[in-house]
């Protein structure tokens, strides 16, 4: 018998293939919920309302100082019995959530980073120019600190693609479970999780390109001039 | 006949934390007055216009922008501290340019001169674009709208900080050590800016300046700050010209020196 099927694999591809999708759209909308609690956790970190900062403090620290199966585990499994707030959900929504929840921990770090790096003379300018606190972080903070960080949160969006293949644990018909349940059909795995891995590989390699490719244009925002400078100096 | 002053300090007082940088002084901003204030570095000299433009607040004491108190206000005849809409009405009434310029890196020459009006004083894009404009070619930068500020000079950025302020017409415009930051050979372009803009505008000036030339040329008054205190002030000439105090003396001497 041979160990890698030829046929068995070009028929199972198509199924796989469509799990993809799944995967994706997994990944694309935890990764919206991430960028945006992340944000939102970034900005309460920052109140002035110290209860407020420190809560968010301590849930950052919480949900990243636990495993996202556990996670997993306890919003699909052990939410809907928690009283009064508790709440029943699909797997898939509940798969969606904790991934991006989980991440928006990470991002929102990096949006932390992203802020702190903008001069402190750029609110003292909103401020003399009379912005209100809304117009100053929409208008002039924020277009300043998120774009130098896209490529920090590209890499994310790459990490989160690759950790999808946990929402089996709660039965979400992602890639993963879907190549498990085609092979177990025929006791024969190498296929499926061969082209499982492909699949990740196809989509993750062109992405970490791009992130790199953003990284590079990023440097030379608002630099040109700068980095011209430097070099001169570098020959000299 | 008095005429109200426009700015008022009112036995200020600032510290950051156990360091006393400013002991209590008053002083008064007539309006359409320019004000130059000297003194060696670390007497609190910026922080006196920072406190003004409210981004730092006092210690102690008060600051009176055309009569109304700044740092507080009243609710139901208590003084209270005053809160962010009343600093920002307050506000309104002032302008300020920085030593580091502080341009928005992210936006154009015109709109970081329009981004103010548009979002703060609510104008048109048009209306704003036109006032902009002209400003910009006050300071003799018009052909430079479509730039971003790291493609300008320091002196180029520095004259598009005082047009972005001038655009939001303060009736009080503060200068903060405006050409420090500046490569000598740049001076001249800001401060012949300024210069023109002290002599054909109604607008109160104050002006925190090592340049004792400018500040003499410029100014209706100057005052001198040491240690903390506000040690002498007066009309440029006797100031220069027949210092009191010891330590203003000492001061001048060391900058003639130079």
């Amino acid at each position: 018998m041979e160990i890698f099927d030829w046929s068995y694999a070009a028929e199972v591809f198509p199924l796989i293939f469509r799990a993809m999708f799944v995967t994706l759209g997994i990944t694309l909308a935890a990764f919206a919920v991430a960028l945006i609690v992340g944000l939102l956790l970034t900005l309460l970190r920052r109140s002035k309302f110290k209860p407020l900062a420190w809560i968010t403090y301590a849930f950052i620290e919480f949900v990243r100082g636990t495993p996202v199966l556990v996670q997993l585990f306890f919003v699909y499994f052990a939410w809907p019995m928690v009283p009064v707030v508790g709440f029943e959900m699909s797997a898939m929504t509940a798969g969606i959530a904790t991934l991006g929840i989980h991440y928006s921990t990470y991002l929102s770090e990096i949006y932390r980073s992203g802020i702190e790096a903008v001069d402190q003379g750029q609110w003292e300018a909103s401020r003399a120019l009379n912005f209100n606190k809304t117009k100053t972080w929409t208008k002039i903070i924020l277009p300043q600190a998120i774009p130098p960080i896209i490529p920090m949160l590209g890499n994310y969006l790459i990490v989160l693609f690759k950790e999808t293949p946990l929402l089996m644990a709660i039965s979400v018909n992602e890639m993963l479970l879907t190549a498990r349940n085609l092979g177990s059909q025929v006791f024969s795995f190498v296929e499926v999780y061969t082209i499982v891995g492909l699949l990740f590989l196809l989509l993750s390699y062109p992405s970490s390109l791009l992130v790199g490719f953003a990284e590079r244009r990023m440097n030379n925002r608002y630099m040109r001039k700068d980095k011209k400078v430097k070099k001169e100096n570098v020959i000299s | 006949m008095t005429t109200q002053p426009i700015v008022q300090f009112k036995n200020v007082k600032k510290s950051f934390g156990d360091l006393e940088v400013l002991k209590g002084f008053d002083l008064d901003i007539k309006p359409g007055e320019k004000v130059s204030i000297i003194g060696p570095s670390g007497s609190g000299k910026t922080t006196i216009i920072r406190m003004l433009m409210t981004l730092e607040k006092p210690t102690e004491g008060d600051i009176l922008v055309n009569g109304e108190n700044l740092w507080h206000m009243k609710t139901s005849g208590k003084q209270v501290d005053a809160n962010e809409k009343h600093l920002s009405k307050i506000r309104g009434n002032i302008g300020m340019v920085f030593q580091h310029f502080n341009l928005f890196p992210h936006m154009t020459i015109l709109r970081n001169c329009t981004e103010a009006p548009i979002q703060v004083l609510g104008l048109g894009k048009k209306e704003a674009e036109q006032r902009a404009i002209e400003m910009l070619q006050k300071v003799g930068l018009a052909d430079k709208i479509n730039n971003y500020p790291f493609q300008l000079s320091g002196g180029q950025k520095q004259r598009v900080a005082i047009a972005r302020a001038l655009v939001m017409q303060p009736k009080v415009m503060l200068f903060d050590e405006v050409t420090s930051a500046l490569d000598p050979e740049l001076v001249g372009e800001v401060l012949q800016v300024i210069k023109d803009l002290a002599e054909h505008s109604d607008m109160s000036m104050i002006l925190i300046t090592h340049e004792m030339d400018f500040a003499r040329e410029i100014s209706d008054r100057v005052v001198f700050f040491a240690d903390g205190y506000l040690v002498e002030q007066g009309p440029p000439e006797e100031l220069f010209l027949q210092p009191k105090s010891d330590r203003l003396k000492n001061f001048l001497q060391r900058f003639s020196r130079v």
